[in-house]
């Protein structure tokens, strides 16, 4: 596997590597992750593409480019999409910088219920998420109903492409959330102490020394958000907003049909539009250095609250936990509810939906812990691969393999589901099922469309690990495997639990390249049961009771890999505390 | 026995293959079934699981999986996946099967049919080729929320142009023709059934109370079922299945409806013939049409005899000559314009609504202040503002001409390229967009005006 590859090139001497040439060891890595993303990425969107991008006769053309300019519809959904990706991003910040500050920077009581709770949105499968915030905030949900009761007023909090960005916003915010506070707790003390001494205090210190620093983290999740919300295509079709990119890109796919052009011309300006958004923060921190020297600290130093800063906090945490937690007591209360219609609690309960889909189909739940678990492990190992060999080697063409990775962002499920199918379907395995359906298909596909976030992760934790440790430690006269396994993974060990745990719960989730790829119920993830489940009226329940699965399964998995990366930080503060 | 030679006119020498299928039938039917049968469908969990654990029950060697998919995507997946294919599609809309057929996905499967109706309403049971098989019909009309309609004090719907009520401002929902094709059906049912362009002229007064426009077809009933709004334009058994479930919600036919079957066909190349054949035949005998009775189902069968075990007023077509009978649908005009049918709506209602709802709420103000006073030049106003927003921008004869409606066809390499798709649908969408605007500013000075 690529993974012994890992430790060549950091033991080779600083001036070896200047020079430029590539050891075997960096080549085999490089063309395994790049035969990975080939076969799995490239290949079938290629073909998909191809097949758009040429006319009746096979001849290439750029006529549909034109078309899509002057159509007024998909100038207007393009620049729908842009306000909704940006107030998005906004909305999540306004919700995401306050929790991180709170709980990387203070001692605060209720930390780590921030922590895990800031997960929950993210393991809501979004269009579960849109259906029990309509039960909830939607234009009769319990929210109106009861304010229409007591004030006769209506909030229109779901309307429309606002209605859109609070759903993204609220399901999308812990990808700030998690990249800030690792960015922020990751801070050496000793950054902040210099600057003390400098004089700087409070919002001085802030601007200055704590904000530049958190920076990195900060623009990957708003970066990751961006995209997201800019591809994403569950959430506005649950809500009925059909004048944006992502919608009218799947609409014209699946209504007009494969061969119809324009659903692939959008899929191209998606492609171009998320690049250049993740490319823009890129640029935003090339030439600076972000990296410290020191670690191990335990981040900023986090100090007392006053009585009225911790009151102020938990102004701030209650109300917003509230607000992330609703359409997860929406969800609960559906998957208890007999019937509930028109009114703001369900008319009785019951827990027949549980036992319905326990008893018809436990083989979701052990699915999706098997496919996506596989999805991040694979991740990983892939991102810290990529991260190594575009930050710690000379290869030639090492951003290629950051680009293409990166890429997987920007196709839309739908369209690399399609490509799959089209390249692999007539592969049989030895059972004679075709590798294109089968579930190594489905986890491979999780593990591509959900690499982008595992390598952010990994690239964003080997950059704050200076490379003067490295040569410290061969100094000292330690060998690469030593190197590697006693210096950078340990110092990477929070921000590659990170990575498995975004991979992990996001795959856990994913819903567009599912339903083009998953055939049997046998064979089917979470999600998909879910979806199945909630297209009839008796069936609303059951799903909803396996998304309440679903969110308490992910939500133990997240809790506990937060747990082993705190206490494996600790168990390195230790020693690090005795070792000088 | 005519069906049988029928079906087997492709065989070799005629007597001989019909003497083979006579004698080679029920062995076959003995014949031990393969142990995997895969259905692809665009049905609910609830109205296939039923029948699939009934199935499974008289043959137990036989597995069956359910693919679940929405139609359009079912399609696209038989037609990527014809090496290895489902064995059985299984779905509403009939057009979704002739588009297969035409595509030479279909098997031709031997089915016994007897004591099945050739026609129920207007429409043929079965593909006359052999192709398709109707196993339960379906009509259209509006599903409430009594709930939602008491607390809003709202008359109940009977008819289309009921919904025309200023009352049900943003209490109506449906969802996009082009996204379900059983609402495609609804839409053209009532072109039909009205004319082109008094029909435009009632969907769009209609959609001018349009809280939204769905894009899958469940979100309609979903929506009506937890009260979003109050009514939905929907399939008959979305809205009996729902009520049959618990919630507090009604169904009516409005007098322009169509019946239409809904279908199951063998695909071309199944690895499981003798199982899907068996499963066809299953869901065609009174066994399985009892099924359809099911409250979670809950459809018409195409069985008369099986409605005397249907609850109380369970609709009847064999009996009530009155549903469905006033449309003679006319599958030709339905599929030369099937296309662009489905591009108009959206240029002019889906995508636009906003607009759309806007100007009619100017015209419903406008029209409560003339009741009010009496000003002619507030009325001739309100008239011309009324004529923008009923006015569909394609006539009749150029929906019907392959140069116009050719050019929404999906593209075949056998077929000349007309006018193209993306000049004519942003002229609709200029065009709908510039009426509306000049819509909302006629109400609003004939409001001044009142």
């Amino acid at each position: 596997m690529s993974t012994t590859a890992l430790p060549a090139a950091t033991g080779r001497p600083w001036r070896a590597r200047l020079r430029f040439d590539a050891s075997p060891v960096q080549v085999a890595a490089a063309l395994l992750v790049l035969a990975f993303l080939l076969a799995f990425l490239v290949v079938p969107v290629g073909r998909v593409f191809l097949a758009a991008f040429t006319d009746g006769e096979g001849r290439l053309t750029l006529v549909h480019f034109g078309d899509f300019f002057r159509t007024s519809l998909f100038r207007e959904s393009f620049l729908n999409s842009l306000y909704v990706a940006g107030m998005s991003v906004a909305v999540a910040s306004v919700l995401a910088v306050p929790l991180a500050v709170i709980v990387s920077r203070f001692r605060f009581p209720g930390a780590a219920l921030v922590s895990t709770l800031g997960v929950l949105p993210l393991v809501m499968p979004p269009f579960v998420g849109a259906v029990a915030m309509q039960l909830v905030f939607g234009r009769n949900g319990s929210l109106n109903l009861l304010l229409m009761d007591w004030f006769g007023v209506r909030l229109e909090l779901m309307d429309g492409l606002n209605g859109v960005v609070f759903v993204q916003a609220l399901h999308y915010f812990p990808f700030i959330l998690m990249n800030l506070s690792a960015s922020l707790s990751n801070i050496d003390t000793a950054m902040e102490e210099a600057g003390q001494n400098l004089g700087a205090r409070g919002f001085t210190l802030m601007r200055t020394i704590v904000l530049p620093l958190a920076l990195p983290g900060y623009l990957a999740g708003a970066s990751l958000v961006f995209v997201k919300v800019f591809d994403d295509l569950a959430t506005p079709l649950l809500l009925n907003v059909t004048n944006m990119l992502a919608p009218q890109a799947y609409l014209r796919v699946t209504s007009v049909g494969l061969g119809d052009p324009m659903g692939y011309v959008i899929g191209v300006i998606l492609v171009v539009v998320s690049i250049l958004a993740m490319g823009g923060a890129a640029l935003l921190l090339r030439g600076r250095d972000y990296s410290m020297q020191q670690r191990g600290g335990g981040g900023l130093g986090r100090r007392e609250m006053s009585a009225g800063q911790r009151a102020l906090a938990w102004a701030f945490v209650v109300p917003t936990l509230l607000l992330v937690l609703a359409p997860h007591i929406g969800i609960a209360l559906l998957s208890l509810a007999t019937v509930w219609s028109f009114s703001p609690l369900p008319d009785g309960y019951t827990l027949a939906h549980f036992s319905t889909v326990l008893r018809e189909t436990p083989q979701f739940l052990t699915n999706t812990l098997l496919y996506c678990g596989l999805a991040g492990l694979i991740d990983v190992v892939l991102g810290v691969t990529i991260a190594w060999l575009v930050l710690r080697t000379r290869l030639p063409g090492r951003r290629v393999l950051d680009m293409l990775a990166m890429a997987a962002l920007a196709v839309p499920g739908l369209v690399l589901g399609i490509g799959i199918l089209r390249s692999y379907f007539g592969v049989q395995l030895p059972d004679g099922t075709a590798l294109a359906t089968s579930w190594i298909m489905l986890t491979i596909v999780y593990a591509v469309r959900r690499l982008p976030y595992a390598l952010r992760a990994a690239t964003a934790a080997l950059q704050q690990v200076h490379r003067s440790l490295e040569e410290a430690a061969e100094n000292m006269g330690a060998g690469k495997v030593t190197t590697l396994t006693h210096i950078v993974i340990p110092l990477m060990a929070g921000g590659l639990a990170a990575a498995f745990v975004t991979s992990f719960a996001t795959a856990a989730v994913e819903l567009s390249a599912t339903l083009v790829l998953a055939t049997r119920d046998v064979d089917a993830p979470l999600s998909y049961g879910i979806y199945v489940f909630m297209q009839s009226p008796a069936g609303r329940g059951a799903g909803a009771a396996l998304g309440v699965i679903a969110v308490l399964t992910v939500a133990v998995c997240t809790f506990a890999a937060n747990r082993l990366a705190e206490r494996e930080r600790r168990r390195r503060t230790r020693q690090q505390g005795t070792a000088p | 026995m005519q069906r049988l030679l029928m079906t087997r006119r492709g065989a070799l020498g005629m007597a001989a293959g019909a003497a083979a299928a006579v004698s080679s039938a029920p062995a076959r039917a003995q014949a031990a079934l393969e142990p995997r049968l895969v259905i692809i469908t665009s049905f609910s969990r609830d109205v296939t699981t039923p029948f699939v654990q009934a199935f499974e029950q008289r043959h137990p060697g036989t597995k069956v999986e359910v693919q679940n998919r929405s139609t359009t995507a079912a399609v696209a997946f038989v037609r990527e996946t014809r090496s290895s294919p489902p064995d059985l599609f299984w779905a509403s809309a009939p057009d979704a099967f002739e588009v297969m057929k035409q595509g030479n996905l279909l098997a031709r499967p031997q089915i016994d049919t007897a004591g099945i109706p050739a026609t129920i309403g207007a429409q043929p049971t079965h593909d006359a080729e052999g192709r398709y098989f109707g196993f339960a019909v379906s009509g259209y009309g509006m599903m409430y929320n009594t709930r939602y309609l008491r607390a809003n004090r709202l008359p109940v719907p009977k008819e289309w142009a009921d919904l025309k009520n200023p009352a049900y401002q943003g209490h109506v929902g449906i969802s996009s023709p082009s996204r379900s094709g059983t609402t495609h059906l609804t839409i053209e049912t009532i072109l039909q059934g009205e004319g082109w362009e008094p029909g435009w002229a009632q969907l769009l007064e209609i959609a001018g109370n349009f809280a939204q426009v769905s894009d899958r077809s469940f979100g309609v009933p979903d929506a009506v079922n937890s009260g979003q709004y109050g009514i939905g334009i929907v399939i008959d058994f979305f809205g009996f299945s729902a009520k049959a479930s618990g919630f507090p919600v009604e169904f009516v036919y409005p007098t322009v409806t169509t019946l239409v079957p809904a279908n199951i066909a063998m695909i071309e190349g199944s690895k499981s013939p003798n199982a899907a054949r068996a499963f066809i035949q299953f869901l065609l005998s009174p066994a399985g049409q009892e099924v359809l009775l099911d409250p979670k189902v809950m459809r018409l069968p195409v069985r008369p005899e099986t409605y005397a075990k249907a609850p109380a007023g369970f609709p009847n077509p064999f009996r009530d000559q009155s549903l469905g009978a006033r449309v003679k649908f006319d599958n030709g005009v339905s599929e030369a314009r099937y296309e662009l049918l489905n591009s108009l709506f959206d240029r002019l209602i889906t995508f636009r609504l906003r607009e759309l709802t806007e100007a009619w709420k100017a015209v419903h103000a406008a029209e409560a202040a003339l009741a009010r006073s009496n000003s002619a030049q507030g009325r001739e106003l309100l008239a011309q503002a009324r004529a923008r927003l009923t006015r569909v921008p394609v006539t009749e004869a150029q929906a019907a001409d392959p140069a116009i409606a050719g050019a929404f066809q999906p593209a075949r390499p056998d077929r000349p390229a007309g006018p193209r798709q993306a000049q004519l649908e942003e002229e609709w969408d200029r065009a709908a967009v510039a009426a509306y605007a000049e819509a909302r500013q006629l109400a609003e000075r004939a409001q001044r005006a009142s």
